[in-house]
Formats: C-alpha cells, sequence, structure tokens
C-alpha cells in the first residue's frame, strides 16, 4: 500500500478553560476527539463542520503549530512531534497554510517582496537577494499577478488578489501540501471561483494536495476528492466527496446539507425541523444527541463508533 | 400609494479623490408587506443603500433624489424628525452581531431603548414588551435572562437580539444587511426562518441584502442586482433567477460551484467574471460593466443601457441581453 502522505493518528487535544476559583479542578475542553485520517498524495480533502467544531484545531496541528494532548501526526512517513526542532523546521517546507482572512494575514507593513519571501527566511534557506527576486517574481506571475507587484505594499490589492499573495507566500518554498483554512470564504463568488480556479491549476502543475477547511458546504464539495465531517471534535461522517453528498447518512450531515439555501426560488425544499430532545445527554451518550431526530435509547449510552456503512465512515447507530 | 419610493437616488461620499458617485439614479418603489432582495458583489453600493435608506450616511455624504416613505420625504427631514422614524418606522439587521450590539449595555437595555424612546412606554410596559419580543425571536427569558450581556450569547444569539432591536417598534420596513454571512449553515436556516415569519405575521416589508444568491431566492419575492451602485437588472425573482437576461447576472450565477458540475469525473473549470469591481474614481464611462462583460460592443462603452422591459416586472439595463426580446 501506498504511504500517505498525511496520517492523522487517534489524535486528542484539550484546552485548558480558566479557573473560577483558586483551587477549582482544572476544566478542560475537548476540542478534538480521536481524530484518525489518511490523506492521500493528489487527493484534496475537505473537512467541514460548523464553527467551533474543531475544525482549525486541526489544521494548526497538521501544521505542527500546535502540539495534540494525545496521538500525532505522521507527515510522509515522519512523526511530526517526535523529530528534533531542526529536522521539523526542514520539513515545514513541504506543507504550508493559507488563511481565512486575506486582510489579517498580510503584514500591512511589509511589502509583497518580503511577504512572500519570510517562509525562505523563516526557515533559513541560504538565497541571494537576486535569487530571492527572480523566484518571487516567477511566483507572483503565476499566481496571476505582475512581477512588478512585488515592491508594492498589501493596501493596495483587492481582497482576491491578496489571496493570490497568500498562495504565492506557501508556494515559494514548494510544498506538496497545503492546508486552506477557510481561504475563499470572505471573497465574493466571482473572486472566489478565480481563486478556486487558480488552485486547480496550482495543482496540476505542482502536484500540491490541500487539505480543505470550509463550513461552505458547495466549495468542498466541487474542490475535494475525499470529505470528513466533524462535529465537537469528532469525526461523523467520512467518505469520498461523491457519494457523501449524494447519499448522507449521518443525521448531522443530512441537516448541514438540508440547511443550504438552494439558488432555485422555486425549490421549496424540505426544511430542518426545529428537534425537541427525547433523551437527556450524559458524558457517555453520542455528541449529536441533543439535535437528532433519530436517537434511540441506544444513543444515550454510547457514543457510536466510526464504521462502515455502505462505503463511508458513519458513526451512527441510525444512520441511513 | 406604495409604502416607499425612491426616486432617482444617487449618493456621493467624500473620498481621498474628492467627492465619487456610489449610488447612481435609482428608482423602485415598494409595496407594504413586499419582500425586496438586493445582490451584487461588495463594492457594489447594496450596504450604503440600506444606509441612505436609513438616513445613516456620513454628513459629509451628498445625496439627491427622493425616499418617500409612508408619503413623506425622509431626506427633506430634520435630525429629530430623522430620529422619530430611524428604529421606528425602519428597522435594521447589521451584517455583524458581535460589533453591532452594545458590548457593555445588557441586552435587555438594549432591545429596550428604541421602545423607551419612540413608544414612550413606562419601564413596567417596556419590561413586558421586551418579554414579548424575546419569545417571538426564539429566546424565552426564563433561559435568557435580561441581564445578560453580548458576549455571553453565541453569534446565532446575538443576531437574535438583533433582530428584537430592529423589530421592538414595530416597523413597516425591516432592512437586513447580511444578516446571515458571518453565521454557520445551519444557524443561517434558522434565522432566515425567523425573520420571513416575522415579516409574513405583522406585514412587515423587507429588504434583505445578501451576496448569497441561495439566501435571496428563498426569501425574497422581487429582485434587484446591483453594480457598482446602478441598478442592472430588477425583477420577480423567480423570473429574474430563471430567466436572467444581464451577463453580470449570469456571471454570478455560474460562479457558484455548482453540484452537477462535480458529478462527472472530471472537475470542470469554474466560470468567473474576469477582472474585478472598479474603483470609484476609476469607473469607465457607458456601461460600469463593460470592460468585464464578454459580449460588451463599442456602443456600451459609450452610452449607459437604458431600461429594457423583459416582462411586466423584469427590466435589464442592458444593450445585449441574454436572451432576445421584443424591446419596447
Amino acid at each position: 500500500m501506498k504511504q500517505p502522505l498525511v496520517k492523522i493518528q487517534d489524535l486528542y487535544k484539550d484546552y485548558s478553560l480558566p479557573k473560577r476559583y483558586l483551587f477549582q479542578k482544572a476544566l478542560v475542553f475537548r476540542a478534538l476527539h480521536g481524530i484518525n485520517l489518511e490523506l492521500q498524495k493528489g487527493e484534496n480533502f475537505g473537512i467541514v463542520g460548523e464553527s467551533g467544531c474543531g475544525k482549525s484545531t486541526l489544521a494548526r496541528i497538521v501544521m505542527a503549530l500546535d502540539e495534540p494532548t494525545a496521538g500525532t501526526v505522521f507527515f510522509e512517513g515522519e512523526n511530526i512531534f517526535k523529530i528534533s526542532a531542526a529536522r521539523l523546521k526542514h520539513a515545514r517546507h513541504n506543507f504550508q497554510m493559507v488563511f481565512q482572512d486575506p486582510y489579517g494575514s498580510l503584514n500591512p507593513r511589509k511589502n509583497i517582496l518580503k511577504i512572500v519571501c519570510e517562509p525562505l527566511e523563516t526557515l533559513r534557506e541560504k538565497v541571494s537577494t537576486a535569487q530571492r527576486k527572480e523566484r518571487v517574481g516567477q511566483i507572483l506571475t503565476e499566481v496571476g499577478l505582475n512581477a512588478s507587484d512585488m515592491d508594492k505594499f498589501p493596501h493596495e490589492f483587492s481582497g482576491g488578489q491578496r489571496q493570490r499573495i497568500a498562495i504565492a507566500r506557501a508556494l515559494i518554498t514548494r510544498p506538496s501540501l497545503i492546508v486552506a483554512d477557510e481561504s475563499v470564504s470572505a471573497l465574493d463568488v466571482s473572486v472566489q471561483a478565480q481563486v478556486l480556479n487558480l488552485m486547480m491549476d496550482l495543482q496540476e502543475k505542482y502536484n500540491l494536495t490541500y487539505m480543505f477547511i470550509s463550513h461552505d458546504l458547495s466549495v468542498v464539495e466541487y474542490i475535494t476528492d475525499k470529505v470528513a465531517v466533524i462535529y465537537m471534535g469528532q469525526i461523523v461522517e467520512q467518505g469520498t466527496t461523491k457519494s457523501l453528498f449524494k447519499t448522507p447518512l449521518h443525521p448531522y450531515t443530512r441537516t448541514l446539507l438540508r440547511a443550504v439555501p438552494d439558488v432555485n426560488p422555486l425549490n421549496k425544499k424540505k426544511k430542518n425541523k426545529a428537534i425537541i430532545p427525547l433523551f437527556e445527554k450524559t458524558d457517555a451518550s453520542c455528541s449529536f444527541l441533543d439535535r437528532c431526530n433519530r436517537a434511540t435509547a441506544a444513543c444515550v449510552k454510547n457514543m457510536p463508533k466510526l464504521l462502515e456503512n455502505q462505503g463511508h465512515l458513519v458513526a451512527c447507530f441510525n444512520a441511513g | 400609494m406604495s409604502l416607499l419610493e425612491v426616486q432617482d437616488l444617487s449618493v456621493s461620499l467624500k473620498t481621498a479623490h474628492g467627492l465619487q458617485d456610489v449610488i447612481h439614479h435609482i428608482n423602485f418603489s415598494m409595496d407594504a408587506g413586499e419582500t425586496l432582495g438586493i445582490v451584487g458583489e461588495s463594492g457594489c453600493g447594496k450596504s450604503i443603500f440600506a444606509l441612505a435608506l436609513m438616513s445613516l450616511l456620513p454628513t459629509d455624504s451628498q445625496t439627491k433624489g427622493k425616499i418617500i416613505l409612508e408619503g413623506q420625504d425622509v431626506l427633506g427631514l430634520n435630525s429629530t424628525q430623522i430620529c422619530s422614524i430611524r428604529g421606528n418606522r425602519i428597522g435594521m439587521i447589521f451584517q455583524e452581531p458581535m460589533t453591532a450590539l452594545n458590548p457593555v449595555q445588557k441586552i435587555g437595555a438594549q432591545i429596550g431603548e428604541s421602545i423607551r424612546l419612540h413608544l414612550k412606554f413606562s419601564r413596567k410596559q417596556t419590561l413586558e414588551r421586551v418579554t414579548e419580543l424575546m419569545d417571538k425571536v426564539g429566546l424565552p427569558i426564563s433561559r435568557f435572562p435580561l441581564n445578560l450581556y453580548p458576549h455571553q450569547l453565541s453569534g446565532g444569539q446575538r443576531q437574535r437580539v438583533m433582530i428584537a432591536m430592529a423589530i421592538a417598534c414595530n416597523p413597516t420596513i425591516l432592512i437586513a444587511d447580511e444578516p446571515t454571512t458571518a453565521l454557520d449553515v445551519t444557524v443561517q436556516e434558522q434565522i432566515l426562518d425567523l425573520i420571513r415569519d416575522l415579516a409574513d405575521s405583522s406585514g412587515m416589508a423587507l429588504i434583505m441584502i445578501s451576496h448569497d444568491l441561495g439566501v435571496i431566492a428563498q426569501t425574497t419575492q422581487r429582485v434587484m442586482v446591483m453594480y457598482t451602485g446602478n441598478i442592472v437588472e430588477m425583477g420577480d425573482t423567480v423570473d429574474v433567477f430563471q430567466n436572467m437576461c444581464h451577463p453580470y447576472t449570469h456571471g454570478l450565477f455560474s460562479a457558484i460551484p455548482h453540484v452537477s458540475a462535480s458529478t462527472d469525473s472530471k472537475r470542470k473549470r469554474l466560470t468567473s467574471i474576469p477582472g474585478q469591481v472598479p474603483e470609484l474614481h476609476n469607473r469607465p464611462a457607458g456601461c460600469n460593466f463593460a470592460d468585464r462583460c464578454p459580449r460588451a460592443s463599442h456602443k456600451c462603452r459609450k452610452n449607459e443601457p437604458p431600461a429594457t422591459r423583459v416582462s411586466d416586472h423584469h427590466r435589464v439595463w442592458c444593450y445585449h441581453p441574454l436572451h432576445q426580446f421584443e424591446s419596447k
């Protein structure tokens, strides 16, 4: 079997909550709860879920920007939390990130040359100034900007152009994985389409793999090959994008898909009804219990495991 | 008589490049209980238009034309008179519930403010009205006491508080400026349902501003497509969405990553509108969309296209619309 590009193994992440009084037992918020994922090279992977479900925490850990409480991440077979700092720095060439907010993620006081070069400097790559300029110029033309733009500052660009700069910055180290955390959410549909097209072109050219995090289901459906739906830090459904969007099995996935407003005004589809929870939720029960319309007594006692069902993995006792 | 009539409305704002036209000769009218959607990219003047209706534009801006609300020209009023209309006859829901609420004031006081101000209710009456409003927007005070601060609520709950504030005085028009952009799809669904139900039950007219075509499709009867401060297409939502005529409207639609596009094994490229919205000081003569338009001709760059009738309520401002019809 091929070695996966990224292997996420049994990942847990706890954040400690502030104490209300001095001798209070430490409270923790479990942001990720046993995540297992494999990303194959060249296969775009989507992560979907509501805000607060742990999508961005997952992205930060895959990028080694945050340490997991338990479990680990293998990048090309290498455990990125076990290797030395120097080695990790070297490994960082291979995975880069494009952030959500194109206004917040570019330093307004640096020109584009400095912004795009920053990864090279941080990763201590030995490149001469002339080479640097050449590389930046080349990459800027590739993302659809002009090489002469490198002397400009971020405020001179529109939202879509800034996101292109952010992509150029991610590309400069020639990574194999790009984690895109809500990278097109802040853009208008017309510009969003331009940036998505660019990302697809670059993928072909550089043999990239995208880990695409978004709450916009139509974008995820368009760009990814496989997708995982996360609810409260756990994967509740996972499978190929095509089959998951065609036949969602988990009640949460169905809820999400049904909530997307249809662009056809005549298509008044079935709406999600307000759910009156039938069962009291306990620590052991399924995390989706209080919002589920299919809950049974079994769901109260145990959180269902992620099991194979009609070609996807689903964590639900009453899937289908 | 229509509820709201906008006649030849133009707005110019003061910028670094001098006074710039942001909204260009807009004409439309609205009846009580109607729902109107406004779509367009950012920078198309949607929000400025909403602010103009609320008389909330910066003081150094210039507004020309007429905004006639219930027979009264709002633009001719002095600031005291405008205050008695704003928040009373017109309510507005803002985009970001995080920043639009006052972080150091309790939600009960924020909802009650306009009731005490406009309706001159006593403390007791205000409390009753606020309780009733909280129930209406789905925040029963048994679970959401009035002494909560905005930071103690989630995004969706804050937006519900905003809605309660906007409808506190039973306005005749409710303007919702991107009310769900910052929210998750599931919460968005609930909020849109709530706004629609409130408008239906009280007979309020609703102006829904959004860049999300799905939101507009599901909540409005009529739609207005805006580009650089001009209306480029307007008509019944069903009509416009199914029989769109302006290349810009068409461009917006084809840019949405469609479900059908990805069902075949090979991923198709998305059709995007080339370029971007021209900056305020850099708007071309003639049709502003000409530079990005695949159908533009010589004529478009010279003259602004006049309104062409498509059907009874459907108008398009284009020399080369996508569908041919008898011009009139």
